[in-house]
């Protein structure tokens, strides 16, 4: 089939749709508005829900209940919003309800501006709600991805019990690109812990409050297994030209496809410089970094934040390489020109 | 007369094995509490109405979070005043489900306020009930939103005060001003008469339910003798004495006679119906191109810069679009962030045989500048050997530049011409492409036709398009 040029934003949706998700509950905010206009649009015709919660909290409560209903459900939103969810977030990870939350970042801090950001790094990777948890976290940097990953964030999340996240940028949400979509929608899997509302499955008990210490301290257990299971078999990313290279950049949605253009530059000009781009930043792709760090002699990370990601490399590189660090923040991004002239400077 | 028959429902449990290896046979609750009384209630009518299987209890957070323990039905614990969006969530997936939201004041009317009013007033086909002890049990007697004036709680230590915590909320009154609940009604559980009140209306807003009638909100004052620090009988009394002159006991809506059954429409859609749904099915099939047009191709920077309503964006995506269409990769963004400048609306589009890295423009070297701003704005960032493209319509002076290439259209006139000025833009692709000769200038008219909305522009756009292509063959023939 031929490909449909589209936004990234509602790329989500149609992905969503064609991975069998039923429910879209959300609350509007910019720059992922789009995601909910489009579920507005199109699950209403496909027999599906889309519901305009009073608040972001709400919609990731109605989340929660359409997952406990054995459902496929989403939500999408930005920092601010996604601040909100967390509490929910932290109920379904607890409760083990599968879901998928897409993160399409703006700048902070507050309200800070609609521009793009990569500061939402830590609150959704590392877990910005209460309690030991990880989410799932996938990070697409085209509109394809968009798709793509949107769809397996579905089968991640049902497969291990746990919210998936699907984050990006407002760049990679704004912008329009080929994308090919899948011609079957996916059958949802039946659920045999998940309230349908019948007799088989009214002995099901969805919760997350456990008062015995020893009960929760073996479903705590449970869990981190759980994430050690993902951390296992789940990593995803690019790597490219990482073998010979001095210098390996690192950097994910819209900074990887400028560091693609790096690198592309630099190569040019005879220096051996990699790019590794992180598909999935929880579980991050720690042990081919680690490797990377026995043949290169250091690493550029560059994100649009603070330093967020750039915790997580050092924790692979394990101080055996310098890992330099280059950002930009409150909505600004590198050009090409720009980070080149800093990659200079390191090799 | 019919005989009574007492047994217990079927909708609760023989054993509360939930709660723990011993006492399987008590609740957790305290003597004298209300949510004893209220759960048999509940489950006595969903075991008459034979709904035990179908339906989903939803226990908040409060005493009641261990509903589950009870109810041999589906369960399912909720955040903190969140019930009802969870409730949402889970009978919005199954229609047929039964869902009962069971909660707290601090619960329902002080963290959940909104919660539970966006609810109500979505109509929600589910069943509420609202118990109202007058404060937190569960943490320790704290006062809550529907706490009595002067009345003590160990965080109202000297009596709730008018001038610092305002009045005590009513609840009922609030939800039946809404024109979605189908009933709104107060009971109270102090002695027979008021536990029967309470009975009929539980049934009632369940039945409702069971009819798809909509959403139904039953208060019940009950007494919490531990929170209260009083006996279990001086509690039917403080409620009597106290509660019920200021939180009258009586229905303050129902409609249930009057509202229609709402069917919800279930079925399966096959894969062409979702193709179709989403557009995907007229997408047809990729086109066959040769091979050494893809490997000849020249990356095209693109930036379109105009004022907004000259189809600057459009004109970005239509360019996209026919190069996708001819295999290439392409990418879109509008304007968008720092890179918006000079008041114009413009958008960058990368047309490449390769994969595309960002897809900004920041220095292009195919520019479109459909107004003088746009011109001022990024000329001087065109790479060396570009093109400029200006609409002498609008732009009132010459490129300064020597080392580009330029065409100087009066866009907007041969649009006008054709009495349709917003094709200015279609003009304009139409000379880029018989200019360049990258693409064949007839392949757009395979995008314009599915890219315009407005049907009945669409051959006025194409005409632009050949308007294009003729002003470049007498003006600007290679």
């Amino acid at each position: 089939m031929q490909k449909e040029l589209i936004k990234g934003n509602e790329a989500v949706i149609k992905g969503a749709l064609m991975a069998g998700c039923s429910l879209y509950f959300g609350y509007p905010i910019t720059p992922a508005s789009e995601i909910a206009q489009a579920a507005a649009y199109y699950f209403p015709l496909l027999g599906g829900t889309f519901v305009q919660a009073e608040s972001e909290v709400a919609a990731i409560n109605m989340v929660y209940g359409a997952s406990a209903a054995g459902k496929r459900v989403m939500t999408a939103s930005s920092g601010p919003g996604l601040s909100l969810k967390q509490e929910g977030i932290s109920y379904c990870a607890g409760a083990e309800l599968p879901c998928v939350i897409a993160d399409i970042m703006r700048a902070g801090p507050g309200l800070g501006n609609i521009w793009p950001e990569q500061g939402d790094y830590n609150q959704m990777v590392k877990g910005g709600g209460h309690g030991n948890y990880r989410n799932i976290v996938l990070a697409p940097n085209s509109a394809q991805e968009m798709c793509d990953l949107t769809m397996k964030a579905f089968e991640l999340a049902d497969i291990y019990r746990n919210p998936c996240i699907v984050i990006t940028d407002a760049y990679i949400g704004q912008m329009m690109e080929p994308v090919e979509f899948p011609t079957t929608r996916k059958k949802v899997p039946y659920k045999e812990w998940a309230l349908y509302g019948d007799e088989k499955s009214k002995k099901n008990l969805v919760t997350s409050i456990l008062m015995n210490t020893h009960l929760e301290e073996e479903h705590n257990k449970k869990l981190q297994k759980k994430y050690q299971t993902i951390a296992e078999n789940e990593v995803l990313y690019e790597a490219l030209n990482t073998e010979d290279a001095d210098i390996v950049l690192v950097g994910y949605g819209i900074i990887s496809r400028i560091l693609l253009n790096v690198m592309e530059i630099l190569r040019k000009q005879d220096k051996k410089v990699g790019l590794i781009r992180p598909i999935t930043l929880f579980p991050f792709p720690s042990d081919f970094i680690s490797q990377a760090a026995d043949s290169v002699k250091s690493f550029l990370v560059v994100e649009l934040s603070n330093g967020q990601m750039i915790d997580d490399v050092k924790l692979a590189v394990n101080g055996r390489k310098d890992v330099h660090f280059y950002n930009r923040m409150g909505g600004a991004v590198p050009s090409v020109d720009e980070i080149v002239d800093v990659v200079k400077k390191f090799i | 007369m019919k005989a009574a028959v007492l047994e217990k429902p079927k909708a609760f449990y023989d054993k509360f094995e939930r709660k723990g290896k011993t006492q399987q046979e008590t609740t957790h609750y305290c003597p004298g509490c209300g949510h004893g009384n209220l759960h048999k209630i509940i489950t006595e009518a969903l075991s008459e109405f034979g709904v035990d299987d179908r339906s989903i209890i939803v226990s908040p957070v409060g005493c009641s979070v261990f509903a589950y323990y009870y109810f041999d039905t589906g369960n399912i614990q909720a955040a903190h005043g969140r019930a009802p969006a969870v409730a949402t969530g889970l009978k919005r997936s199954n229609p047929e489900s039964i869902v009962i939201s069971y909660q707290g004041d601090g619960d329902l009317a002080a963290i959940g306020g909104d919660e539970i009013l966006q609810a109500a007033n979505r109509g929600e086909n589910m069943t509420v009930i609202f118990v109202n002890n007058a404060i937190y049990g569960m943490t320790g007697g704290q006062m809550a939103p529907t706490t009595l004036v002067g009345q003590k709680t160990t965080t109202s230590p000297y009596g709730r005060k008018i001038e610092n915590e305002g009045y005590p909320i009513r609840m009922s009154e609030i939800i039946a001003t809404l024109e979605a609940p189908v009933y709104v009604e107060r009971t109270a559980l102090v002695d027979f008469k008021t536990i029967n009140h309470t009975k009929r209306a539980i049934r009632k807003a369940i039945k409702n339910q069971i009819d798809k009638k909509g959403f139904s909100f039953v208060e019940v004052l009950a007494p919490c003798p531990t929170g209260w620090k009083i006996t279990p009988v001086d509690s039917q009394k403080w409620i009597q004495q106290h509660m019920m002159p200021y939180f009258p006991v009586q229905a303050f809506k129902d409609v249930s006679d009057q509202r229609e059954s709402m069917e919800i429409e279930q079925r399966d859609y096959s894969d062409q119906e979702v193709l179709d749904v989403l557009g995907l099915s007229q997408l047809g099939e990729k086109k066959q191109v040769p091979a050494s047009f893809i490997e000849n191709f020249p990356t095209q920077f693109m930036k379109i810069a105009g004022f907004g309503g000259q189809g600057v964006l459009s004109a970005g995506v239509v360019m996209a679009a026919c190069a996708m269409n001819e295999n290439l990769e392409v990418t879109w963004i509008p304007s968008y962030g720092p890179e918006m400048r000079g008041g114009t609306a413009n958008c960058s589009v990368i047309l490449s045989n390769s994969r595309i890295g960002s897809p900004l423009t920041t220095n292009p070297n195919v520019l479109i500048v459909m107004n003088g701003p746009s011109l001022d704005a990024f000329e001087d960032d065109v790479q060396p050997n570009g093109l400029i493209i200006v609409n002498t319509s609008i732009v009132d002076r010459r490129v300064k530049r020597d080392d580009v290439d330029v065409l100087y259209i009066p866009l907007t006139e041969i649009a006008s011409g054709l009495g349709l000025t917003a094709a200015a833009n279609m003009v304009c692709l139409g000379a880029y492409l018989e200019y360049t000769k990258l693409i064949d200038y007839k392949s757009l008219f395979e995008i314009v036709p599915l890219a315009i909305k407005k049907k009945h522009l669409v051959d006025t756009n194409l005409k632009a398009i050949k308007e294009g292509v003729k002003y470049i063959r007498e003006n600007y023939s290679r």
